[in-house]
């Protein structure tokens, strides 16, 4: 099979990378990029561990071609944290014991980042419905959805 | 077994070529808009390798228009980007609302209306609501454009009229006048995730006196496609939309149903909810309609 | 010991060790290593629920171009049922069975070989439930199979029957004013961890093996791996990476041995993922059962006798937890006369795994239920019905021992009291409670203490964290050190770093390795103080350890100041060497852990539906170390019972095909189902370990199972028995009671 060149951006670095023509965005960051944040947990778009964002908009990787991901933007759980440390939402999924066995963390952080960059202020009904692509089997989502509501209100106090 | 390619042509005429072509020398292309049916399928039940012609950099697959008479929305548009339209959510509720069913916030990302219609499942949630606001498919393909309605584009469980060298632009809905309201409900085990179990989509127009004019109402997954039921709508029509009528369409749509018993639901189940949900999707299309 | 006071760390809610490296995408995950000239390999699988295979030929998988490698199950030689179940040899005994195995230059080039390998097959009729694998004249799964090994019996498909029985059963049900009975199924439902199995493997010219993988026990991946291979365990290493759920389903092997098989042939590491499918049709589930229960109480409440009959699928082999589902059935009762059974029955579905307090579940959904069938009977409140006959400390469980200090009546004290069961249901609603028990365990943990030279803490041990039981050690080794916990740092090391260990399950870790940490402080605590001793010329019973420093005992006469942790390694070379501490164990005394839990559900008379409104868990902790994880074990079991309750549920066909094997159709719980899971840590401390912990993971996932029944019952008026309460099958029930 004839690789593809793609050339895309990931985490706001120019990225060049072959990817087969039917691999996911997910296999390209992972297997081709070696970001294995981003996790894979039944490669169906059912579970939400792939979760990125595409030009700025939430998706499943495992859903999205590699070589669809040409000359867009990537954005990924390994750009969350800027230069000066965590983004609010990392720190308030550390401080609520929001993840237990972590392994839908990165996507749940991606996807709730996404969230509340689209709406500021979500009340709890929207942050459920907002992360029901997001399968977590250990917590139960308590904790979760109140780190995601503390981070809301830390973002909304001024500095 | 041959190999997997990828093209995202730039204009309607090189993909009808490249469909046509492909064709013509018995490869198989298969055409990809948002993925999230293709990829999935892709890996497990049909792995066999094929040409993926993405439509999405086409101009006419994104078109989005509003017109006095017509509303177009072109066939690679994402759910996501529908439902931040005001004006087109504001015309269609119901419909915007089925394409916000399908998936999660990440699938509503990609997923598009007309993949949902071409991938021709029973249960694929647009399609009730296509079908009860009289949606016309616009294709093209080697003998130029046809426009199909979509209750007659589809032929069976996966299956649809268009050919090899065909693909669909976008859908053509007639835009609502007057005390005009849509909606459509699907029933489902959870409150996200799942295939819809049954599904009703219902759009009617009142006049000054709240009696009914107009009425089309839509049903999916319970029968091999998703079914027109005129019987549902002349109960409606006439009417004020009130119990008994609403009642009598319920029982239409249960009577029209030939459901299947499978992991998603019974016989029995999808017959008696079909109509629940046209009931409680008539009043919503009504009340709606009242405000419009 | 338990009644440990002023606790300075121990209770506190710091931000768990591994924590930063888990929100970043950092950590490392089974699927996440990447060797170079790694193969990918895959499995070929059964398409038949039972069949007798007749040839396997890898030629034409062998022949592709980019296969490497190619297996079947006579290159898997040992391992008993075990083997036999991560390579099919005679027969296939399950849709999903592994068959063969393929190693290539991509996962998908091993996908696509695949295809090319021929099983001859056989088909054979399958065993799909209970009822048919016990009837008269049953296909047998195993024709050599006798139940409880007699086999001066015919060859059954029951491998094992249990019995516990006290008193006198009849008289008890003869002397009751009231008797309830029920009979009640519970389907198959898997553990559903997000992470897939996933490992890699590696073997050198020496035949010395590594593997890499996500499990919960080192360990037993290693004497497992070794069984199946036929190899020396010392000839294995086993690196656990961090992993990503698993509620009992990781404590077993799928893939080790074919990796490292692989590995041998090719000379090339060998990585190998499961696809959400395979974990669905070939790993965990746990048992679908069928109980039947009744009881026997007096006008006033007092329960006279009660009796259980539990059959559980096992799978294709044999090792159902019914042993656990009997000791559970009625252990939140202290009864004179009892009666019950436990059948462990094969059928030709994958081999069950520990899930969550395994076993326990199934059996007290039935129990549960029918003790609230009898206080409905006798208009009794269900918190009241279950204080008048609760197991309390002295009570002899219907298992054997008596219980030490159980924390059962002050949960159920707690319950009454609570506000969430003083205000009633919303209007349209109905409550459901019920009891949850789980026994825990202890076993054997190792754990050693490094202390670096400005005195930062290192603790290595060998319990894989599936639940931030990291950050518990260091709680632990903070308290008993007197040394802030940002000193410390806990590590789970691999087969040949630390000590042997246990795999981490039935609620052992905390208690258990944590009885390990704190000895081994202790450990660092006593060289300390001779130490201190040493420098300061004293007799080391002349020492103290105070607050995490040596200071001279009251009455010591010495013009010295305390000696830190830090300032004693500074120095440790001056006196005897760096400072390591040591324990091992066979920890004894777990403790059990009772829980009472309620919920409050509202039901759509027209589709079916059941809307989870409240729900609140009540659990006797012992000692909550890290109160945040107590609770979100608490959270997390609830909603993994709440969907085993509502949707969860293995779908097969008529031949034994799993119809919904993935995410889309076996619905587990997603966040907007479900409400905020109310919470109330009890702690009655128990007497067996230092700072009083229970292990809390498996109890919560037992109540709300039956909770939920018995919501449903409640707002519905009338019972559904079996489980799942899925909308066909409430509104066939709705319309068939009018």
């Amino acid at each position: 099979m004839a690789k593809v060149h793609v050339s895309t951006t990931v985490n706001g670095q120019p990225q060049e990378v072959l990817v087969e023509p039917n691999d996911s965005l997910l296999d390209t960051l992972r297997d081709g990029l070696g970001l294995t944040g981003t996790k894979e947990g039944c490669a169906t778009g059912d579970c939400g561990a792939c979760s990125v964002t595409l030009d700025g908009r939430l998706v499943c990787s495992c859903l999205v071609l590699g070589v669809e991901a040409d000359g867009k933007e990537v954005g990924t759980i390994e750009g969350v944290a800027d230069g000066d440390g965590l983004h609010v939402l990392q720190q308030k999924f550390l401080e609520h014991a929001a993840l237990q066995c972590g392994v839908c963390t990165p996507g749940f952080i991606v996807a709730a980042k996404a969230l509340l960059e689209k709406n500021p202020d979500p009340d709890e009904t929207t942050i459920r419905y907002w992360l029901a692509g997001n399968l977590c089997r250990c917590t139960g989502y308590d904790k979760i959805v109140r780190a995601v509501q503390d981070a809301a209100s830390e973002l909304a106090t001024p500095a | 077994m041959g190999d997997y390619a990828y093209a995202a042509p730039s204009t309607v005429d090189s993909t009808v070529e490249l469909l046509s072509n492909t064709a013509q020398s018995g490869g198989r292309a298969q055409v990809l808009a948002g993925g999230t049916d293709v990829l999935v399928q892709m890996r497990s039940v049909d792995r066999e390798p094929r040409l993926l012609v993405d439509v999405k950099q086409l101009a006419e697959t994104n078109k989005l228009s509003i017109g006095d008479e017509e509303i177009y929305i072109g066939a690679a548009i994402a759910s996501a980007v529908l439902n931040e339209n005001a004006e087109l959510k504001g015309k269609l509720p119901g419909l915007i609302e089925s394409a916000d069913l399908i998936g999660s916030t990440q699938i509503q990302g990609r997923c598009t209306i007309g993949g949902n219609l071409c991938n021709s499942s029973p249960a694929g949630d647009t399609i009730p609501a296509l079908i009860a606001n009289s949606a016309v498919c616009h294709i093209v393909g080697a003998d130029g454009e046809r426009n199909v309605p979509v209750e007659d584009f589809l032929t069976g469980v996966g299956t649809n009229c268009m050919a090899p060298h065909e693909f669909l632009l976008g859908l053509r809905i007639p835009t609502p006048k007057g005390r005009t309201g849509d909606a459509y409900l699907r029933f489902i085990p959870r409150t996200e995730m799942d295939i819809a179990v049954a599904g009703a989509g219902v759009r009617l127009t009142l006049d000054e006196n709240g009696t009914c004019t107009e009425a089309r109402v839509g049903i999916g997954a319970v029968a091999p496609t998703a079914l027109v039921v005129p019987d549902a709508a002349a109960a409606l029509i006439g009417s004020n939309v009130d119990e008994a009528a609403l009642n009598a369409a319920a029982d239409a749509c249960s009577a029209a149903a030939s459901p299947i018993t499978d992991k998603r639901g019974t016989v029995e189940y999808r017959t008696k909810v079909v109509g629940v949900l046209c009931k409680r999707a008539g009043a919503i299309a009504r009340d709606r309609a009242v405000v419009a | 010991m338990a009644e440990a006071v002023d606790l300075k760390a121990i209770g506190t809610r710091p931000v768990r060790p591994d924590g930063v490296e888990k929100v970043t995408g950092r950590a490392n995950f089974g699927a996440d290593l990447s060797l170079p000239g790694m193969l990918h390999a895959k499995i070929l699988r059964s398409p038949h629920a039972h069949a007798r295979i007749k040839s396997v030929d890898l030629s034409g998988a062998l022949a592709m171009d980019g296969v490497v490698a190619a297996i079947s199950g006579k290159d898997l030689p040992g391992g008993g049922d075990l083997g036999v179940n991560i390579l099919a040899k005679d027969k296939a005994l399950y849709h999903g069975h592994a068959v063969a195995a393929v190693a290539a230059r991509s996962a998908y080039i091993a996908e696509v070989a695949l295809d090319s390998i021929k099983v001859e097959y056989e088909p054979l009729n399958p065993v799909l439930s209970i009822d048919a694998a016990i009837a008269d004249g049953a296909t047998l799964v195993n024709e050599s199979m006798h139940t409880n090994g007699d086999t001066s019996q015919p060859a059954s498909n029951i491998a094992a029957i249990t019995k516990f029985e006290r008193g006198d059963v009849e008289k008890g049900f003869a002397d009751a004013d009231v008797v309830v009975e029920g009979e009640y199924r519970v389907p198959t439902a898997h553990q559903g961890y997000i992470e897939p199995h996933a490992c890699t493997a590696t073997i050198n010219e020496e035949g010395k093996a590594t593997v890499w993988c996500c499990t919960q026990g080192q360990f037993d991946v290693r004497s497992m791996t070794a069984q199946c291979l036929e190899m020396a365990v010392s000839d294995i290493r086993v690196i656990p990476s961090e992993i990503g759920g698993g509620f009992g389903g990781k404590t077993t092997i799928y893939l080790e041995p074919v990796a490292v098989k692989l590995s041998a042939i090719s000379g090339r590491p060998v990585k190998m993922v499961m696809s959400r499918e395979e974990v669905f049709r070939a790993t965990g589930p746990t048992s679908a059962t069928l109980c039947r229960t009744k009881i026997g109480a007096k006008n006033d409440g007092t329960i006279t006798a009660a009796s259980a009959w539990l059959a559980y699928e096992a799978g294709a082999f044999p090792g159902a937890p019914v042993g656990p589902g009997c000791m559970s059935v009625l252990a939140p009762y202290d009864l004179e006369n009892f009666a019950i059974e436990g059948n462990d029955v094969l059928v030709n579905k994958p081999k069950v795994a520990a899930y969550r307090a395994p076993g326990a579940p199934q059996s007290m959904h039935a129990m549960e239920c029918t003790i609230d069938e009898l206080a409905r009977k006798l208009d009794m409140d269900p918190l009241e019905l279950r204080l008048k006959n609760c197991a309390e400390e002295g009570t002899v469980a219907p298992y054997g021992p008596q219980f030490p200090a159980i924390g059962l009546k002050a949960c159920l004290e707690a319950a009454k009291e609570h506000p969430n069961y003083t205000t009633p249901p919303a209007e349209g609603q109905g409550r459901g409670v019920a009891v949850g028990f789980w026994f825990n365990i202890g076993m054997q943990s190792s754990a050693e203490i490094r202390i670096a030279e400005n005195g930062a803490v290192t603790i290595m041990e060998g319990s894989p964290d599936i639940g931030g039981s990291r950050a518990s050690m260091c709680l632990m080794a903070a308290e008993t050190l007197g040394v802030p916990y940002k000193t410390i740092n806990a590590h789970v090391g691999d087969t040949e770093a630390t000590g042997y260990c246990n795999t981490t399950g039935g609620s052992r870790t905390t208690f258990a390795t944590g009885l390990a940490v704190i000895e081994a402080c202790e450990d660092i605590i006593t060289q300390c103080k001779q130490r201190a001793a040493l420098t300061w010329e004293l007799d080391v019973d002349q020492v103290d350890w105070q607050d995490g420093q040596a200071v001279p005992k009251p009455g010591v006469n010495a013009d010295v100041k305390p000696l830190s942790l830090a300032d004693i390694a500074r120095s440790a070379g001056r006196t005897g060497g760096p400072l390591l501490g040591r324990a091992s164990l066979n920890a004894q005394g777990p403790g059990a852990s009772f829980s009472v839990n309620w919920t409050d559900v509202e039901v759509d008379r027209e589709t079916g539906k059941v809307d989870v409104a409240a729900f609140t868990a009540v659990q006797d902790a012992g000692r909550a170390i890290h109160p945040s994880y107590v609770e979100g074990q608490m959270q997390g079991g609830a909603v993994q019972g709440l969907g085993w309750a509502l949707n969860e549920e293995y779908i097969y066909d008529a031949n034994g095909v799993m119809e919904n094997a993935g995410f889309l159709d076996y619905r587990v719980p997603v966040t907007s189902d479900m409400p905020m899971i109310d919470t109330q840590i009890i702690e009655v401390p128990n007497p067996s370990h230092p700072y009083g912990v229970r292990g809390v993971g498996e109890t919560p996932i037992v109540a709300p199972l039956a909770a939920t029944s018995n919501a449903v019952r409640d707002a519905l008026g009338f019972r559904i028995n079996d489980l799942p309460l899925s909308p066909p099958r409430v509104l066939e029930a709705i319309d068939a009671n009018g």
